[in-house]
């Protein structure tokens, strides 16, 4: 536990990646290798199933330090993760404390894993008794672990590019190794960094190739002739893998999602063994997509009904081809794999090359894009290979302009992480009569500089307070940008904004020139 | 019921029946000053009076020409229809707790103080009162200082490493008071000079000018030009965050010493390479032990959580309020958490 603490202190304190790679290489050269099995699960993101509520634990500390709820909440307010409240509550200097040595696997395997199948008084017993043995960064870390909810901050690029180091091998090999489904064994450092590589498990997908946004003007990327266009479909981007007679489909958040999308599973086993296609899953009906939030049904049930089979049908729309006959064909030219594609998969829709010889005449039918219900065109380089990662140069995500409205900002509440401590998380309204309705919440888009100003001016013009949030004088306007509209019975403004987030500060706007809720409405006319 | 003793007007604390200030922030004929940082000590007052071991730092303050007149801790001073003494409150080198009374009824205000062990000041007193003006900078439970020994063993590790690693460790810290305790807290663990910042050069001479052993100090202008700094540990003021003057140290990290470094998003945000606790105020287990110490019935709570404080106090039975004060929340003027 202690060793995994200073590696996620290191790992946090600094914005270095470099450093980052080192405390990374250190840790995982010394590290014992139970305990480095589970460092790496959490490296890469995977977390404990939530084995209780942060507020459960804020009750448990309540109990135990005998300090009323209102001042958790203050301490809370001033620290902006609940999780991190706790601990520093619990770490008083003034505490008896017995040190423990227990590793990390020890911590999980013997003691937190065992917390689900208690009961919840015994669980408050084991925690408090837990507690006792740590302290500081320790406790923080623990705590997160019992609600799930531990972070770091690493990318999956860096900790491969840190294996790659320790076991000397090409950052793509263990990129690979380290795709899919594993489980957190002492052996599985060992397999990960193994010098020879025959036996990559039969699921395995690739490393996703990420597109990169196209922020300059199109022009730069030169000849339209050597650029493929397709749409940029807003879904679900999946590798299907086919081999050994079984069927897989990745999510790019590497995850298993064969068994959310058994139409798209079944109709794959059609393919030849050793396939593997890169595309993306979409609520699709009546040759267009359906909402981003129609495909969101599908991954939130844990059981597939057969009416959400019914309401939210799917498609898996293919766009490369990246292993064929078991050959891994990724360094082949993206015409070739394109050529390719549509004879190895006719069971899948492919993504339709749009076809144009000028760049004007594509940027016109980018145009199209709202109405057909897609973000923009995708510009792929016909010679490029099948890359790793985001690597920028050979695909381009060339977006449509946001939708953009002027807003109010009504309520704050401090934000979390590098930001805790601050007025950060913001709400925004649109004028529905003489009344503001709200209509979006924002976290980004302002500088360090605005985000500053901004806390000392919410704090000087607090209305109300409520908990953590305070509601202000409705003065402040700002332009917000947002990718789409749709209806909504959950939001009391009856829609809902997709990525809203904060494109001006509008100091030279009073609120009263603000939106109306009417204007936004008219946007879901457009869409329809 | 008569007047209570001392009363916030625009200037600042007032008792009117000795006709003086605590820590006024307006011009006034007659100020007690608690110490000399400069939301407590400010210009232009007809006259001051501190602590003896204060003097100096104060007179640095608020300039040469300031009547200043000096009292032993503890000693008694006959002020119009009260007395008045000055008590160690453990804050910086002669920081005090004023004690104002009529006979019948004591008052302390605090100004600022912590409870913990310091090399460098004489440790705050409890003195027993009925009304305590007391300071809440850190009045929440989850500001909780680890002894400072312990805190410079740590700033002592990662200038260690800075030593293996060949880079230097730049350290910012409060100019007066902080500077000078991280000084004293590592004379007791090793022995190594130290690069300070021209601005705190003075402040460490007036400490070693009042007897208070320290590591000793080079001024980084003093360094020949070109010199790197590898594995040197330099102080500095937080105003030099950020400023060209830290190019001159080429390969180097960065850290704050602070107790508002106890939350991880102050030490994210504010872009240190790390982040020490340490304070010179009073963490929440010192400021409930001093007011329980102390037996006041009531507590009026300046600066800072004072409405936490307060609560927690009314909660605990006590009689308590707050007081909007003009002091700052930060030791040095200028710096926001």
């Amino acid at each position: 536990m202690r060793a995994f603490a200073e590696l996620y202190e290191r790992l946090d304190r600094t914005t270095s990646t470099n450093a980052k790679v080192e405390a990374m290489v250190e840790y995982f050269s010394v590290a014992e290798p139970a305990d480095a099995a589970w460092v790496l699960f959490f490296l890469t993101g995977r977390r404990l199933t939530r084995l209780m509520s942060v507020r459960q634990l804020a009750g448990w500390v309540g109990e135990a330090t005998g300090l009323p709820g209102w001042l958790i909440e203050e301490s809370y307010a001033r620290v902006g993760d609940l999780a991190e409240t706790v601990s520093l509550l619990l770490d008083d200097q003034s505490r008896e404390r017995r040190a423990s040595d227990l590793p990390l696997h020890r911590w999980l395997t013997e003691r937190i894993l065992t917390l689900g199948g208690m009961t919840r008084e015994a669980q408050r017993e084991a925690v408090s008794s837990w507690w006792s043995e740590l302290s500081g960064r320790e406790l923080f870390i623990f705590n997160k672990l019992l609600t799930g909810a531990l972070r770091v901050g690493v990318s999956q690029t860096l900790v491969t590019r840190a294996l790659a180091k320790v076991a000397d091998l090409p950052p793509a090999a263990i990129a690979h190794r380290l795709m899919g489904a594993w489980d957190p064994t002492p052996d599985l450092v060992a397999r990960l960094l193994r010098a020879d590589g025959s036996d990559i498990d039969a699921s395995r997908p690739y490393p996703f190739y990420l597109a990169s946004p196209l922020e300059t003007a199109v022009g730069v990327l030169g000849d339209p002739a050597e650029w493929q266009a397709e749409w940029k479909w807003d879904g679900i981007r999946a590798q299907l893998v086919k081999r050994g007679g079984v069927v897989y489909l990745w999510s790019r958040g590497e995850e298993l999602v064969s068994d959310r999308f058994p139409e798209v599973v079944s109709r794959g086993l059609a393919l030849g063994d050793g396939t593997v296609l890169d595309g993306e899953i979409l609520a699709f009906r009546d040759g267009r997509p359906l909402p981003f939030a129609v495909l969101q049904q599908r991954i939130g049930r844990n059981k597939l009904t057969p009416s959400v089979l019914a309401h939210a049908p799917v498609v898996f729309m293919v766009y490369d081809v990246l292993e064929l006959n078991g050959a891994d064909i990724r360094e082949q030219p993206l015409s070739d794999r394109r050529a390719r594609l549509e004879a190895a998969s006719p069971m899948f829709p492919a993504s339709e090359l749009i076809g144009a010889s000028t760049w004007s005449e594509l940027a016109i039918r980018r145009e199209e894009a709202r109405t057909l219900g897609v973000e923009g065109l995708m510009l792929k380089r016909k010679s490029s290979p099948y890359r790793a990662g985001r690597k920028r140069g050979d695909w381009w995500k060339w977006k449509i302009d946001p939708y953009s409205i002027d807003a109010v900002l009504t309520y704050a509440q401090p934000g979390s992480g590098k930001r805790s401590g601050l007025y950060t998380d913001y709400t925004f309204a649109v004028w529905q009569g003489e009344a503001l309705t709200t209509v979006a919440k924002a976290y980004s888009g302002l500088t360090d500089a605005e985000i500053a100003e901004l806390d000392r001016w919410i704090r000087a013009h607090t209305t109300e307070k409520f908990g953590p949030v305070r509601a202000v004088e409705p003065v402040q306007v700002f332009e917000l940008h947002f990718e789409a509209i749709q209806p909504s019975g959950r939001h009391k403004a009856g829609l809902a904004l997709r990525f809203p987030r904060i494109a001006r500060w509008r100091t030279d706007k009073v609120a009263a020139e603000a939106d109306t809720l009417d204007r936004l409405r008219a946007f879901l006319g457009e869409v329809r | 019921m008569s007047e209570p003793l001392l009363n916030l007007t625009p200037a600042g604390l007032y008792c009117s029946r000795g006709d003086f200030h605590i820590d006024p922030w307006k011009p006034v004929p007659r100020a007690f000053i608690t110490h000399a940082h400069a939301d407590h000590a400010r210009w232009g007052m007809g006259s001051y009076t501190c602590a003896e071991e204060g003097a100096g730092l104060l007179r640095r303050r608020v300039g040469e020409a300031a009547n200043i007149a000096t009292v032993r801790s503890g000693d008694a001073l006959r002020v119009g229809d009260v007395t008045v003494s000055f008590h160690p409150a453990g804050h910086v080198l002669g920081s005090s707790q004023v004690r104002v009374s009529d006979g019948r009824e004591v008052w302390v205000c605090t100004g600022d103080y912590k409870r913990g062990d310091d090399p460098t000041c004489a440790p705050f007193e409890v003195v027993p009162c009925d009304v305590l003006i007391t300071e809440a900078t850190f009045a929440l439970p989850i500001y909780s200082w680890a002894p400072g020994e312990v805190t410079a063993r740590e700033i002592l590790a990662w200038w260690d490493e800075g030593v293996r690693r060949g880079h230097a460790c730049v350290l910012f810290c409060y100019a007066l008071g902080k500077a000078q305790r991280i000084l004293g807290e590592l004379a007791r663990l090793v022995d190594r000079p130290v690069y300070v910042h021209g601005a705190l050069e003075p402040l460490v001479e007036a400490y070693r000018a009042a007897g208070v052993a320290l590591l000793p100090t080079l001024k980084v202008t003093n360094a020949e030009k070109g010199r790197r700094f590898a594995g040197e540990l330099v102080l500095a003021p937080p105003g030099a965050y950020g400023s060209t003057w830290l190019r001159r140290f080429g390969d180097y990290e960065t850290a704050f010493a602070s107790g508002w470094m106890r939350v991880r998003g102050n030490r994210r945000r504010q872009g240190f390479d790390r982040g020490f606790s340490l304070s010179d105020h009073a963490d929440w287990n010192g400021l409930l032990t001093t007011i329980a110490e102390c037996g006041a019935q009531r507590v009026l709570a300046t600066h800072g959580y004072k409405d936490v404080l307060a609560r927690a106090c009314r909660e605990a039975g006590l009689s308590a309020d707050v007081l909007s004060t003009e002091f700052s929340e930060n030791d040095d003027e200028g710096e926001a958490t």
